[in-house]
């Protein structure tokens, strides 16, 4: 029984990880224009360099 | 730059899009203003990198971000830049677009709140999934010491989740509370928060049961309800909000430096105000210059156009039609008609206000039944086991968890999300979040005419009388004016190919029609007082040619897209329907006949309408009240469900519960259909819960519950009505 010393943090950590990516698209608002998200990959006019904030 | 012109314009503006995107973006210094604009058209790739890529090329432009989900674009520029005029830009090059007033728009912060909610729904996910791992190895076997540290992590992780995620619970649990009441909320604190102190007495004294699975996964359930509400919630919020904000409040002042724009808010009693052509009259008051005509259709219903002078008393929302005037204010603001007739409404919305949804209905039986159990539990053990608290307290917190009211959290919610999403498709917006029951419960339906039924707009009816040259002369006379039936038989004569006859001198006379030389003698296209013709009975115009009989056009204002196919589709459902207006019987007898309305009424005054729909609905009648005008507001409010067009004055779609967005009325027999089998969806929901508690709540009172047991039947009921909810997408 003692891997669970190693798996139960593993488990904690990778959990913790996509919670932190959850948290960074919510707050990056990701979530504000999901039909335009779906319709911007199909333009090519961010495709040589992103946008500058 | 050229402007491109094909039937999408987008993909045109797309590759210059992206050479000139850049362009503009810097600020210069100045402090920036923020501009909503409206893209109600928009739907591709194209569309967004057109409209902002073209907009980040204008001047004084310095950021553009289209938002395709609320078909809107958010433009940051220069403080001189003027919302009108990129919107007309942006409609020039073929993106049809409106200027918003941002002051109506609180779409900032309540997206905050969503975003609140969502973190806090991130969170208990988070900390379920990872509970939920360690509870499986305590339930398939482990013990001891290994059963004792999953405990302790699950409380670990437990603990600040609940802090954080349950926080929505026991503000609102703690305001009930407060001043007294019981709501959903005190039954589902009290159990996270006994689940989480008993789980945690357990932990310490090496108890076999812990809940923390169980008070986690109650909040999660929860929260999505929470969520889901929120969402359809806001949804029709910002749709309403656009729709107030696309009427931005302006009046044209009159003082000695000139005209200037100002903001109906800031008028004052006395102030002079010019009224140009088209344009709505923005306050109450008298004609101080100018002769006009005006449409009041929107406050009486009638159709045929008033003719204004000097000393014509005019009301806000009146129409303006041919010629400028100057209106000195006499109320304005609060004061003004359109305010007095919101006092008709307050009254008979005080009595609406008291309906009570079915989810008020439930919780206010389950509340308290919730809490006698478990108390009834924790005695009756305390007294069957001898005075053991410990074991005592295990099963009504047992109780509590098992009776979770997600069926009354999730499935409501989940339903009304679902319903009002389908109809939001098909073009109709539930403003209130009662609208849908009460739909579901409508057995008579009364109409307005001018403007709900029909169109509002006049078209040329088709006479075989009319000579050819008659028709190129009214056509060269009417095209250079903003009259409704000047620009109906322009309209008309284009569809029939006929070219403008050469007049010249063509100018209006205010309040009385227009006038021009054609071949040397004096033509003349308008009233029939003015060319001293005889005048028929319906809504004509007339031409008269020096020396010949006037020859009279007559118009008839056409139904609304689908008219028929709603009515017989409401009367399939077995619904009285009547037609109510505040016009002449004629008009209202034509229309009747047209759409198959036997009953009607004609010169109804907004008090009479009002007044029948009351009486319609103390004889035992749940009436559905379709209206637009101003006349109509005080029986939209005194209905026991209300529709109006988005076309309609704000005044009635403001007091209404569901804004119909599209010109068509289709939507409106199957809105019924769906608002009854979307309350059949929610009493099945709640038969469901009732069967699963009837089932659980028997087995925890005998201390027979566990925790798998407990996080089984409540994963299991949560998922069933959730997914009974989703069969209403269907169909």
């Amino acid at each position: 029984m003692n891997v669970l010393v190693y798996l139960i943090p593993i488990s904690l950590l990778l959990g913790g990880g996509g919670l932190a990516a959850f948290f960074w698209t919510l707050r990056s608002e990701q979530y504000d224009d999901p039909d335009g998200n779906s319709q911007r990959i199909l333009s090519d006019r961010w495709d040589d360099r992103p946008p500058e904030e | 730059m050229s402007v491109p012109l094909s039937a999408c314009p987008a993909c045109d503006a797309a590759p210059l899009a992206k050479a000139q995107a850049g362009k503009g973006v810097a600020g210069n210094g100045m402090e920036g203003k923020r501009i909503m604009l409206s893209l109600p058209h928009i739907y591709c790739a194209a569309c967004i990198a057109g409209v902002e890529g073209n907009l980040a090329q204008q001047d004084g432009v310095r950021a553009a971000r289209v938002n395709l989900t609320l078909k809107r674009a958010t433009v940051d520029v220069d403080p001189d830049v003027e919302p009108e005029t990129l919107a007309n830009y942006l409609t020039g090059i073929g993106f049809e677009a409106y200027e918003l007033d941002a002051g109506q728009l609180t779409s900032t912060a309540t997206d905050k709140m969503g975003k609140d909610l969502l973190m806090r729904l991130g969170v208990a996910g988070f900390a379920m999934m990872n509970v939920m791992l360690l509870s499986v190895a305590v339930w398939s076997g482990a013990t001891d010491a290994t059963r004792d540290m999953f405990h302790w992590i699950s409380a670990a992780i437990a603990i600040p989740t609940i802090g954080f995620s349950s926080q929505v619970f026991f503000k609102s649990a703690w305001t009930a509370l407060r001043v007294g009441r019981l709501n959903m909320d005190v039954p589902i604190s009290l159990a996270i928060l006994l689940a989480l102190g008993m789980s945690l007495y357990e932990t310490a004294q090496s108890g076999e049961h812990a809940y923390f699975d169980a008070a986690l996964s109650l909040t999660f359930f929860l929260l999505a309800g929470r969520y889901l509400d929120y969402r359809t919630r806001s949804v029709a919020r910002s749709a309403a909000e656009e729709l107030a904000a696309l009427e931005v409040p302006r009046a044209l002042r009159l003082t000695d430096a000139g005209d200037e724009q100002v903001s109906v808010a800031e008028l004052a009693v006395g102030d002079i105000v010019r009224v140009v052509p088209g344009a709505r009259v923005p306050v109450d008051g008298i004609v101080v210059t100018g002769e006009s005509e005006l449409d009041r259709s929107l406050l009486t219903g009638e159709s045929l156009p008033v003719a204004a002078g000097p000393d014509t008393v005019v009301s806000t929302g009146e129409v303006n039609l041919t010629g400028p005037m100057t209106v000195r204010v006499t109320a304005a603001g609060r004061d003004s008609s359109l305010h007095r007739m919101a006092d008709l409404v307050a009254i008979a919305e005080t009595a609406r206000n008291r309906y009570t949804s079915l989810a008020d209905k439930a919780a206010k039986i389950y509340a308290p039944l919730v809490h006698i159990l478990a108390l009834g539990a924790f005695l009756a053990w305390l007294w069957i086991s001898g005075g053991d608290v410990r074991l005592a307290l295990n099963i009504a917190v047992a109780v509590l968890i098992i009776t979770c009211p997600c069926a009354l959290g999730l499935a409501v919610p989940a339903v009304t999300t679902a319903a009002s999403g389908r109809l939001f498709k098909q073009g109709m917006l539930l403003k209130s979040a009662t609208a849908m029951e009460r739909l579901a419960e409508v057995d008579h339906v009364v109409f307005d005419k001018t403007g709900t039924l029909t169109q509002g707009k006049p078209v040329m009816d088709e006479n075989a009388q009319h000579r050819t040259q008659d028709l190129e002369i009214a056509l060269a006379l009417a095209e250079g004016s903003s009259h409704p039936l000047a620009l109906s038989l322009t309209q008309a004569a284009r569809a029939k190919g006929i070219v403008p006859a050469e007049v010249s001198r063509v100018h209006e006379v205010p309040g009385k029609g227009i006038e021009g030389i054609w071949n040397g003698k004096t033509v003349r296209l308008g009233r029939a007082e003015w060319l001293g013709a005889n005048a028929v009975g319906q809504t004509a115009t007339y031409l008269s040619v020096s020396g010949a009989r006037p020859v009279a056009f007559t118009f008839t204002d056409r139904l609304r897209e689908a008219v028929n196919e709603a009515i017989s589709g409401l009367k399939a459902q077995g619904m009285g329907i009547t037609l109510i207006s505040g016009d002449v019987p004629a008009a209202v007898a034509d229309i009747a006949g047209r759409v198959g309305i036997s009953d009607w009424k004609a010169d109804t005054l907004p008090e009479g309408k009002a007044e029948y729909v009351a009486r319609l609905g103390k004889s035992g009648k749940r009436v559905l009240m379709v209206g637009d005008g101003l006349n109509d507001t005080a029986a939209l409010a005194a209905a026991h469900v209300s529709i109006s067009p988005a076309s309609a004055l704000e005044a009635a779609r403001v007091v209404s519960d569901i804004v119909l967005l599209g010109q068509s009325m289709g939507p409106l027999g199957e809105a019924t259909l769906m608002a009854k089998s979307a309350t059949r969806r929610i009493k099945e929901n709640f038969a469901i819960a009732a069967g699963y508690n009837a089932i659980a709540i028997p087995i925890a009172l005998l201390g027979l519950a566990t925790p798998l047991a407990a996080a089984l039947a409540m994963s299991l009921s949560s998922v069933t009505v959730s997914l009974n909810a989703l069969r209403l997408k269907k169909g």
